[in-house]
């Protein structure tokens, strides 16, 4: 009972702490720029005062329009609720593998790519049109990253993925550095960060998530941002638990919780630093450029797979 | 350092040879081309002094050196040379597009994966796990020549086999003799500079350095004939 309320307690710790991350990777941008930035806090405010607002729908919307937020936003925290952060087992990570996970959260896109047509706007067509292109692209090569550790682990769940990446002795393996590129390739394309797009502009002819999401007000949009900045955390731990699993707490206690929960704050902490540079120090990839840039992450993956087979298990 | 170490290192430059390969492959300027193409040489001489360390075999720091100087410095800076002298449109112009390019190298990849791992398993060398990539790196190589249709990338395509066959050399068994390196190096450090002679005579005579356009000409001059 105890371990199914730590989990709970631990998917909510990441849904609440989400917010904060992205704030944390804005101020981050804001320093790099020598700006003083509106502080880690001020996604929270931003959600607070979206939710207070009144929403306003277009005269045309349908349930699918009004229904989508609540869905982006279940599906998402279902997601988040899968990936271990601080307790490698929990009851909700063992009923869901990697599969699920990532078709959980393609749940999510198919509602927000149909809200975002709905509404019948361009914009909201154009975004939904280019978000379903580029994760055809993204999805297999996020998968296939993946499959490189399930092949060491023989296993597409993440517990027992990250109890067999603990077991093992740390080595140089070059199967293992190639997923994790093509991993951080595809979470920054996935969560709309800034090669591929821009989370901070609307009415810019490349936008892609805030084309869809563009005619939502109120609480649905607060939902909508809200669900985004999860994915943002979600794949971060995602990363962390997949690539450096050390120092999660294997067994409950006291001390092993704390231990692995500032480390895991400490490595995202790390990631999202990471991230902050990479905005600041890359310019916008042209939108045509984006399908090579996705086929590159799928490439590396591909070779992440075969560098498992012939170097590690092929001796 | 322990010989798993040096396993681990071996195995960690043949993926990033591998890695480079497909750089080469997918680059869409000529200047990156030849960036990469020295970083591939760079990688060669890192890999040859570990092979060189890992089985006291000394010669193999010389054969690093040579390395690094030749294909690390001296034939990118040529190729270069060449291309500024030249004028040559500075864009890689593939035959097939970037995708399908990467697509194929995957299968090249899969497939030489697949003809070596019977060797493999009979090699006891400490180096045995690299060869099927130096085989790979050599079809890549190749391909990079089939689907270019600039003479120079063509050339850059050549070395890159060459580069290969050498990782090979050294992975299958840790290098040949001292004597045979520093006649191939030379060979290949000649081979570029006609190459380059070659560039300005195809120049001169078809205004363009397009092998499209030489088989066009040619077939011309045997209407006109």
């Amino acid at each position: 009972m105890s371990t199914f309320l730590l989990s709970v307690l631990q998917a909510v710790l990441l849904v609440l702490f989400a917010p904060i991350a992205a704030g944390f990777v804005a101020t981050c941008k804001a320093r790099l720029q020598n700006r003083r930035g509106a502080g880690v806090l001020q996604p929270w405010r931003n959600l607070r005062k979206l939710f207070a607002k009144e929403v306003v729908l277009a005269e045309h919307a349908s349930w699918i329009f009004r229904s989508a937020p609540y869905i982006v936003f279940t599906a998402t925290v279902m997601a988040a609720s899968c990936v271990p952060a601080v307790l490698v087992d929990t009851p909700l990570s063992l009923t869901a593998d990697v599969i699920a996970l990532v078709a959980l959260l393609a749940l999510g896109r198919f509602f927000l790519a149909l809200a975002g047509m709905d509404i019948g706007t361009a914009f909201g067509g154009m975004g939904a049109s280019r978000e379903m292109t580029f994760s055809a692209l993204a999805e297999p090569a996020m998968l296939m990253s993946v499959f490189v550790l399930s092949l060491g682990a023989q296993s597409t769940n993440l517990t027992t993925m990250i109890h067999y990446t603990l077991a093992t002795s740390f080595a140089l393996q070059p199967s293992l550095a190639f997923a994790l590129a093509a991993m951080l390739m595809i979470a920054i394309a996935e969560n709309g960060r800034i090669p591929i797009d821009n989370p901070t502009t609307h009415l810019e002819l490349t936008m892609i998530h805030e084309a869809m999401i563009l005619e939502y007000s109120g609480r649905h949009l607060a939902l909508m941002e809200w669900a985004a900045m999860v994915k943002l955390t979600l794949f971060a731990t995602l990363i962390v638990d997949l690539f450096m699993p050390w120092g999660m707490a294997t067994e409950i206690s006291a001390g092993a919780i704390a231990l692995g929960l500032s480390l895991w704050i400490g490595k995202l902490i790390l990631l999202l630093l990471a991230l902050a540079l990479v905005e600041t120090g890359l310019a916008k990839m042209r939108l045509f450029q984006v399908p090579e840039y996705l086929s590159g992450a799928f490439v590396l993956a591909f070779l992440g797979l075969l560098a498992h087979y012939m170097l590690e298990i092929g001796a | 350092m322990t010989s798993a170490l040096i396993q681990q290192l071996i195995d960690g430059m043949a993926a990033l040879m591998l890695l480079v390969s497909f750089a080469l492959l997918a680059q869409h300027r000529l200047l990156s081309v030849l960036h990469w193409f020295a970083t591939q040489g760079v990688l060669l001489a890192v890999t040859a002094a570990i092979v060189g360390y890992g089985s006291h075999n000394h010669e193999l720091y010389i054969s690093a050196l040579l390395t690094l100087l030749l294909k690390g410095v001296l034939l990118p800076w040529l190729l270069w040379r060449v291309i500024k002298r030249l004028h040559v449109h500075r864009e890689v112009e593939p035959l097939v597009n970037m995708p399908i390019t990467m697509l194929i190298a995957l299968l090249v990849t899969l497939f030489s994966f697949h003809l070596i791992q019977p060797i493999e398993r009979t090699s006891v060398l400490l180096t045995r796990d690299s060869m099927a990539i130096a085989t790979a790196c050599v079809l890549l190589g190749m391909l990079m020549m089939i689907t270019r249709k600039k003479a120079v990338t063509q050339v850059v395509g050549f070395l890159a086999v060459e580069n290969s066959l050498f990782f090979a050399a050294i992975g299958s068994t840790n290098g040949m003799p001292l004597v045979v390196e520093i006649g191939v190096a030379f060979d290949v450090l000649i081979a570029a500079l006609i190459f380059g002679l070659f560039f300005f005579q195809i120049r001169e005579t078809f205004d363009s350095l397009e092998v499209d356009i030489m088989q066009s000409h040619l077939l011309k001059q045997e209407d006109d004939e």
